[in-house]
């Protein structure tokens, strides 16, 4: 990922902040520019993530593209924001951990390293909120 | 609108083609729905060929004047070519945009080809990832099996599926391939050989998976009033639907629940005025073992959370009540993602001619298909009987 394409969306990858259509109060994490239900009559602001919430599915991965293979294995999971979003995230716990309807809450970490000379990519991952 | 018939259909063998480029697959195919509809160059008004990512594949774009030139359409006959993408989806739009071509008046004879060569890359994981939300699924970690097994485990959560019903799709696929010269896998295997695979997304493991494959498929349409000049066997088009979703999983209602298959087969049997009870067999996108259960309760044949007693009861399976994937599926036939809505219309076809051979399904009449982009995000749904 070039500098440029990870810088522009720093602070929803760092800091949960999402956008929310005050006309019908959805709350978008990723953010999104137009409500889908409100469309063109809908009115969207920016909406910081508590960055709390539950899981609603998930899968341990033993295989995985040449960037994650690093991590191997590693939980995969949906994760419900208490705002009312959800987001596709790596869950950092042990495989035996994870169950349907466990509570999380955000971190912040490496995502990813570009090489031993590259970029560093930071921004939010999830983990059991005990 | 004009009705639209199927007048010729070919494949390559799907499987690891190392010998063969992505322009060769094309050839082979195209040469045998060509003699299959005993149509000339000169005859041929228009071609849309369904392409996934030959982009990153084989890093060549701009293909569909490529596979004109080389099926020896492009320099001498100037045939317009036009490549079609919508993912694990893009063979099944190639079709419709084919039938809409006919159907319209524009054009008369019209090819919609699907092809897809895998194995000239490494990371073919990376690759695929990119039919899913790149910067919101991929990019968290997220893997095609990765996403189908979360589906997995929320149907699992739901509904009580079991390790073998599941593992049941993927040995009855692999029964009906070992029946397809075509396809990729042809060799039969036990609910044992699925459940001891090594696991790649729990709790999917290796022979939950459709296979990185090469191949290519190619069918010919025309209107169906012209169909008997080129052929005694035209395959009438009975409806064309196609559907959309949220690109990430994680913005759907019910992760067990493809939307766009709801609507596009509630629309498909609309257009055709049939019934469920009227289909005879289908061909649907199983990239993964879930996804074939999905896939046949969100067309309404069985209700949410039964396919997998159903399955288990054999009815899925030659003889059973609804063949489904007898081609093999994605499974044992093979996943060159392009080319498997073509393949899908490829399979309908020799049924309806009753040219299944040992795979036949006996009277079949009316057959159906239904093939994903993503996780859902794109399905393209037909229905087809016999003119």
């Amino acid at each position: 990922m070039t500098v440029a394409r990870f810088w522009r969306e720093i602070p929803q990858r760092y800091n949960l902040v999402g956008t929310k259509c005050e006309v019908c109060g959805d709350v978008f994490f990723p953010p999104r520019a137009i409500c889908p239900h409100c469309r063109r009559d809908g009115k969207i602001v920016p909406c910081q993530c508590s960055g709390k919430g539950k899981v609603l599915t998930y899968s341990v991965l033993s295989a995985a593209s040449d960037q994650f293979s690093a991590l191997k294995p590693y939980v995969l999971a949906i994760i419900e924001l208490e705002e009312g979003t959800r987001v596709t995230s790596h869950l950092i716990c042990e495989p035996e951990e994870v169950h349907i309807g466990m509570p999380v809450k955000s971190v912040f970490r490496v995502l990813d390293r570009e090489g031993s000379d590259g970029i560093i990519h930071y921004g939010t991952k999830f983990v059991p909120d005990l | 609108m004009r009705e639209v018939a199927v007048i010729g259909a070919g494949m390559t063998k799907f499987g690891e083609r190392w010998d063969t480029s992505f322009r060769d697959l094309c050839t082979e195919a195209g040469i045998a729905a060509l003699e299959d509809a005993n149509v000339a160059g000169e005859q041929i008004d228009a071609l849309f060929v369904g392409s996934m990512s030959a982009g990153r594949f084989v890093g060549q774009e701009h293909v569909g004047a490529l596979v004109a030139d080389y099926v020896g359409l492009g320099g001498d006959l100037h045939v317009p070519a036009t490549r079609v993408e919508a993912a694990c989806a893009s063979g099944g739009l190639a079709f419709r945009q084919a039938v809409a071509a006919v159907s319209s008046g524009m054009s008369d004879v019209v090819i919609a080809a699907g092809v897809e060569k895998m194995t000239d890359v490494g990371d073919s994981t990376d690759v695929l990832a990119g039919a899913a939300d790149r910067e919101w699924e991929s990019f968290a970690g997220a893997t095609f099996p990765g996403l189908y097994a979360m589906i997995a485990c929320d149907y699992m959560h739901k509904y009580g599926l079991t390790r073998e019903q599941l593992a049941q799709v993927a040995v009855k696929n692999h029964f009906h391939g070992a029946r397809n010269p075509f396809a990729h896998f042809q060799n039969e295997i036990t609910q044992s050989t699925v459940m001891n695979s090594t696991l790649v997304a729990s709790p999917l493991r290796l022979f939950d998976c459709s296979p990185v494959s090469d191949g290519a498929a190619v069918v010919v349409v025309c209107p169906l009033e012209k169909a008997r000049e080129f052929t005694d066997t035209p395959i009438k088009v009975l409806a064309s639907a196609q559907a959309g979703d949220t690109i990430a999983l994680h913005d759907r209602p019910d992760f067990s629940t493809m939307g766009a298959t709801v609507a596009a087969g509630n629309s498909a049997f609309r257009q055709a005025k049939l019934e469920r009870k009227d289909i005879d067999f289908v061909e649907v996108h199983d990239c993964f073992t879930i996804a074939e259960l999905c896939a046949i309760e969100d067309l309404g044949f069985v209700p949410k959370g039964t396919a997998g007693k159903f399955t288990e009861q054999g009815e899925t399976q030659l003889g059973g009540k609804l063949p489904v994937n007898t081609s093999g599926g994605l499974k044992a036939c093979g996943h060159p993602v392009g080319a498997t809505g073509i393949k899908q219309i490829w399979e309908v076809v020799q049924q309806l001619r009753g040219e299944g051979g040992k795979r036949q399904v006996e009277g079949a009449e009316i057959g159906m298909t239904q093939n994903v982009g993503g996780t859902g995000a794109t399905v393209v749904s037909h229905i087809f009987g016999r003119a």
